[in-house]
This record gives structure tokens, C-alpha cells and sequence, in this order.
């Protein structure tokens, strides 16, 4: 899961991580009375779940609590695009305001997996502010990766040796060894996925603070920290992916025209992948999982009709856990409730599958029943042709 | 002979008194009666307060250690909920149980880095965590795989899928070509064995005469898994990775099935597989069919 920057500033303060002082605002008001308090120039940024902010406009400087106001306003309710957002943009409800740091440097520092050796690895440079993949590209020996025993955790030699990499002043190091200990511990305990500082700054006045953070967590870890659970922002997704998951349904959703429901991730990405290959593009990614229930499948072939782009729907079931049976009982009722007015191909496999095809078959409805992949793919490619 | 379980392994079920746990230790032992002539059999399962009870049959203890000592067991699958699964691992483990073959899907990866880190010198093998177990057709069933569509042969598939398998499986079958085991490794972040300790067993088993392993988006272990067979295999490999059409920065229904920064799309994947001399096939459907051209049967 993804939060807001502000809320990973106010989460890592928590922890003793350095961060630059502010306050959040949901009106131009409040943007300027924070700065008021905060009593100097600050930045205004634009809250949304996405990078290259300042790029697209919804970063802006203010020196004084009028300006504050002014930016504020600017930003709030724009439709931020960036790279990251795709040309929809994103709607900017809220806004940082954060005192100005007098940058002296701009160094780079994260916590992530390393999933070949199964261990948390600390990642940190002195090329701060920059993509870190373009770094760890083209500049490899500028990234030092320090990898840490679970079972030791950060030692202060460990993080000694991040402070040292960083090129850290003698006097700084002290308050260098802090950061990486506090963030470090933060990323353990908190269950996070990924802490990313960057740019983490060493300012003109002698301190280390992190001037923007990127913190994902574990979905699977949510249930011990509610704290973070509670954070969740739907309005940063998609809406019909907010509708699957309330139905324990693993739903992406994608630019193409064929709607898939598949059980297993797997499987589900082997399907996306033949409609491609057939010539087609699927308009999303959808697990219904091992052991779905009937209202479970009614559910999932709801959410794919809500799709407007759907032009045809492919189902693909292996089944195992999952009964062929079942999922005929569910595709059936799912048709008679929702109005579905595109072709569907339907292709079982495995447990049930007679029982299955005698449901589809006996229903009435008009199916059109593939025989593999290959074939139930070059159905679909010719039912979005006719 | 097969690789990880056959005819004489004897299955603990950790969970066997939840609704899962206690579904397929019954799926298990009708394998085991109808496949493989009683071997490979449940002879245990464990739930923490229920020893002394009874599942279908199958005695109940508190703990690994009771039922390890009582019945012989030596492989553990485990069906415990999310929260609690890590802990059931290490239990296994300290119990000194060679073998361990973990269903559950969303234990945190937190939970996983300390097991990985547990399990450093024990000699223990993990299947899984988030994966559909291991099958050695006619032997052993120790998963939630339909056993009925396995059929008993000489190629060795991997895959951290569990419906793909089940897809590979049915079209390696219908090529006739029978399995000697099937293992899946699983689709999370971190998992207890990676395709490189398996390409090793089975380049080891004489049964095996050729490997299949499927891949997914995501981390860089099919990479590390070709360079390594390139130097160390000399049995036939084909393989498959699901994902090409993901967008990046996505989960894709697995916990590990997400590209980040670039790394592990499928095109890389698929790549490196093809350089290292791997039957690589785009084709979701021709999974079967590569590995019988492979074998030059058709």
C-alpha cells in the first residue's frame, strides 16, 4: 500500500527520522496560517501518489504566508499530470507546506529486499535527487548497497559505514548513524515494503533531514498496523479496483478491450498474455482465486461489465480447488442479473469440468465455449471483429 | 524416482482441524489410495490444544515434536492462516524435519526474512510459502493440486504458479509426456527454495529426462536460475514466463509478480532464458508442444 508524503514525514518523525517541520492543508487558508506558524519562506507540495511533482507544476516556493496562500491555491484542486500519473493526471486534494532547508547536498538513501538473498538491503548515494535506477545504471559504483543480517539488525558500524559512503562531515556523522538506525527500524517494524529519502539533505546549517519520502507497505502485514491501514487513500485509485477489493478480488485494470477473469495469478497473466499474442488487448488483470464462491464469481463479472471499454469477455478456469461447476453457477447468474451486451468465451479445464459445461449448455444463455487457450483466444479476437 | 517426496514419505498437516487444512489432507490421502498404493500417506496432522483428537482418522498433537516422535512423520505441509504460518514453519523446522511444504498465501515478508534467516543452517528445504505444494505422480501428493491430471513420467516442472502448473501439466500430458515431479515454488517475495536448488535436484534424478520451469514477472531469479543451468545442466529445459503484457509498478495477484525500476519484465526474463540455451516459447499455449519439440518427439 501507498501513502501520501506528508503522512510518511509524520509516520518517520515518529521514529526519530529527521524531517523539515510543516503541516498539512486542505484549504489555501490553511496553508497560509501553517506558514505563519512555521515564520519563513517554505515549499507548497501537492499531495498526490505519484513522483515528478515539481515538473508538473504542484511544487512551488512562497516566502511569505500571502504567497503561501496564492500557491496553495494554484494547487489544490488542479489535475497534477506527471510521469507517473498517465495524461489523466490526478486530482490534488491536499498540500504540504514545509519549511525551506538551506541544501548544502543532495544525497540519496532507502531500505528495500533484496529477494535473491531474502535480506533487507540499506541503498545509498551521494547522487541525491536523481532516479536511482538511472544511477544504479549508468553509475553503479555510486550506489552503495550494504545488506543487513534480520537477525542483527543495523549495528552502529553498519550505519557508520552508510554515513562514511555518504561522504558525511566528521561532525555530521554522528547525526548520519541516528537517520540510518531510526529509518532502518521504522522499515522493520512498521512492515514497510520500501522506504525511499530522496533526496536526503545535509543543509547549510549542519543537519540531515529527509526533504521528501516514498514509503510503501506490506498489504499482507496491514492487520498489525492500523495506524497505516487507516491511511488508505481510494481517491488514488481506481474506482473499480476499490469495488474488487472489497470482495477480496485481485483486479487491475488495463487500457485494453477484452475483460478476463481467470483463478490464479498465474494463469491470469498467461491469459493476458495469449489475447495479446491473438492479436487482442486485455482490459484487465482479474484473479478470482483458488476458492471462490459463487457470489464471488457474480461479484468479479459485474465489476468487469462496469468497465466501459469491454468489448468481450474471456473466462479461463484450471479448475482445482475452484469447481468448474461452481464458476458455471456463477457466470450463469452473474448473465441473468447483469446486462451484458458482448460476446463471451468461456474455457474450463480440470475438477468438474463436465458438470460444469452441462450448466453453461443448459442455461440458455448464449456462450461461446473455447477448446484451450489458443483456440478460446482466437474466439475472442474473432468475436471483437464481427 | 522423483525428486523432495515419493511413496515413502509420511505427511504431517500443520492446520489439519481448519477448514483447508482439513479438505485436502482428505484430498491427500484419497491421492494416496488411489494412486500410489497407500504410500505418501497422511499419518499425522497438528493443531496447538487439540492432541489426543482425531481428523478422518489422522491422530491430532500439539505440537511437530510429539507427532514427529509418535508417527514417524517426515514432511510437514502446512495450511495454517496468514498470522500465524511463519511460526508453524519454524516449528517444523526445529522439529527437525527435512521437508517442508507451505501452502499459506499473505504471510508478511517481514515474517519471511526471519524464517530465510532461521532456516540458514538447518538443512531444512521450504516449499513455498503461497504456493500449490508438490506432486510426484503415482507416489505422493503434498499440495492442493488436482492430482487426477498428473500423470507419471520424466519431466520435471517448476513453476511459481498454481493454475499455470496445473495448465503445463494437462499439456505436457496431452504430448504424452508423464511428470517425474512437479514442484511450485511459490509467488511471493520471499520464498524457502528458488528454481536453482531444484534444477540441481532434478538434474540429479535419473528419472528426470528433461525440466520445464515457468516464471513470472518480477525479481530476478529466472535470470539467476538460466546463467546457472547454462553451467550446470545438461538436460533439456524449456520455459515460459507469464506477464508480458503487465504494466510496470503493479502487483499482478502474486505478492512478488510486480516489476520495479525496470527489473524483472518478462522480455528481460525470456531473454537471458533464450541466450542461456533455454526452448523459451512465448505462447502460453505451447508450453507441451515446446517441450516435445525439445525432445524432438514431434
Amino acid at each position: 500500500m501507498n501513502i501520501h508524503e506528508y503522512q510518511g514525514k509524520e509516520l518517520l518523525a515518529k521514529y526519530g527520522v529527521a524531517v523539515p517541520k510543516g503541516g498539512v492543508a486542505e484549504t489555501a487558508d490553511e496553508a497560509e496560517r501553517i506558514t505563519q506558524e512555521l515564520g519563513g519562506a517554505v515549499v507548497v507540495k501537492a499531495q498526490i501518489h505519484a513522483g515528478g511533482r515539481g515538473k508538473g507544476g504542484g511544487v512551488k516556493l512562497a516566502a511569505t504566508p500571502a504567497e503561501a496562500k496564492e500557491a496553495a491555491s494554484q494547487i489544490l484542486g488542479m489535475t497534477l499530470v506527471t510521469h507517473q500519473t498517465g495524461p489523466e493526471g490526478r486530482l490534488v486534494k491536499k498540500v504540504w507546506v514545509e519549511e525551506v532547508s538551506d541544501i548544502e547536498r543532495e544525497l540519496y538513501l532507502g531500505v528495500v529486499l533484496d529477494r535473491a538473498t531474502g535480506r533487507p538491503t540499506i541503498m545509498a548515494s551521494t547522487e541525491g535527487g536523481m532516479d536511482i535506477e538511472e544511477v544504479a545504471e549508468k553509475t553503479p559504483e555510486k550506489l552503495l548497497k550494504i545488506p543487513v543480517d534480520p537477525a542483527l539488525s543495523v549495528w552502529p558500524s553498519t550505519a557508520r559505514r552508510v554515513a562514511f559512503g555518504l561522504d558525511l562531515p566528521a561532525d555530521l556523522v554522528r547525526e548520519g548513524v541516528k537517520f540510518v538506525t531510526n529509518l532502518y527500524k521504522f522499515y522493520d517494524e512498521m512492515d514497510a515494503s520500501l522506504v525511499e529519502i530522496n533526496p536526503l539533505v545535509q543543509t547549510k546549517d549542519g543537519r540531515i533531514l529527509a526533504l521528501d519520502a516514498k514509503v510503501n507497505f506490506d498489504d499482507n502485514a496491514l492487520y498489525r498496523h492500523e495506524e497505516v491501514a487507516a491511511m488508505r487513500d481510494e481517491d488514488e485509485e481506481d474506482p473499480l479496483e476499490v469495488e474488487a477489493s472489497k470482495f477480496n478480488l485481485n483486479y487491475i485494470k488495463l487500457d485494453g478491450s477484452v475483460a478476463c477473469m481467470v483463478n490464479g495469478a498465474g494463469l491470469a497473466m498467461a491469459t493476458m498474455d495469449i489475447i495479446k499474442l491473438a492479436g487482442a488487448a486485455p482490459a484487465n488483470f482479474l484473479d478470482v482465486g483458488g476458492g471462490a464462491s459463487k457470489e464471488m464469481v457474480e461479484n468479479a463479472f459485474r465489476i468487469l461489465m462496469d468497465d466501459p471499454d469491454v468489448k468481450a469477455v474471456f473466462i479461463n478456469i484450471f479448475g482445482g480447488i475452484l469447481r468448474c461447476d461452481i464458476l458455471a453457477e456463477g457466470v450463469v447468474e452473474a448473465v441473468k442479473t447483469v446486462n451484458v451486451d458482448v460476446p463471451i468465451i468461456i474455457r474450463m479445464e480440470g475438477t468438474n469440468v463436465e458438470k460444469g459445461r452441462e450448466i453453461l449448455e443448459g442455461s440458455g444463455l448464449d456462450f461461446t465455449v473455447g477448446n484451450g487457450m489458443a483456440d478460446s483466444a482466437e474466439k475472442v479476437v474473432a468475436a471483437l471483429n464481427r | 524416482m522423483s525428486i523432495l517426496i515419493d511413496k515413502e514419505t509420511r505427511i504431517l498437516v500443520q492446520g489439519i482441524t481448519g477448514r483447508e487444512g482439513g479438505f485436502h489432507a482428505g484430498q491427500c490421502q484419497r491421492y494416496s489410495r488411489e494412486f500410489a498404493d497407500g504410500g505418501g500417506a497422511v499419518v499425522a496432522g497438528v493443531t496447538p490444544g487439540k492432541g489426543g483428537q482425531e481428523a478422518d482418522g489422522v491422530p491430532v498433537f500439539n505440537t511437530v515434536a510429539d507427532a514427529v516422535r509418535e508417527t514417524g512423520a517426515n514432511a510437514s505441509l502446512i495450511f495454517v492462516p496468514p498470522p500465524f504460518a511463519a511460526d508453524a514453519i519454524v516449528e517444523a523446522v526445529d522439529a527437525g524435519l527435512p521437508l517442508v511444504v507451505c501452502i499459506t498465501e499473505g504471510i508478511p515478508v517481514r515474517d519471511m526474512v526471519y524464517v530465510k534467516r532461521h532456516m540458514e543452517e538447518s538443512g531444512a528445504v521450504l516449499i513455498g510459502p503461497n504456493c500449490p505444494g508438490v506432486i510426484t505422480p503415482g507416489g505422493c501428493k503434498m499440495g492442493i493440486m488436482p492430482g487426477h491430471i498428473h500423470k507419471n513420467g520424466t519431466i520435471g516442472v517448476i513453476s511459481k504458479s498454481g493454475t499455470l502448473t496445473y495448465e503445463v501439466v494437462a499439456q505436457l500430458t496431452e504430448q504424452g509426456l508423464g511428470q517425474s515431479t512437479c514442484v511450485g515454488i511459490g509467488g511471493d517475495p520471499i520464498i524457502g527454495t528458488m528454481y536453482i536448488e531444484l534444477l540441481r535436484m532434478f538434474e540429479e534424478d535419473s528419472a528426470t529426462e528433461a525440466i520445464i520451469m515457468i516464471g513470472e514477472i518480477g525479481g530476478t531469479a529466472e535470470q539467476d536460475a538460466a546463467r546457472w543451468a547454462k553451467e550446470n545442466v545438461t538436460k533439456p529445459l524449456v520455459g515460459f514466463i507469464a506477464g508480458q503484457t503487465a504494466p510496470p509498478g503493479r502487483r499482478m495477484g502474486h505478492a512478488g509478480a510486480i516489476i520495479s525500476g525496470g527489473e524483472g519484465t518478462a522480455a528481460e526474463k525470456m531473454r537471458v532464458m533464450s541466450e542461456c540455451g533455454i526452448h523459451v516459447t512465448e505462447s502460453p499455449a505451447e508450453m507441451g508442444l515446446t517441450m516435445a519439440k525439445a525432445l524432438g518427439k514431434v
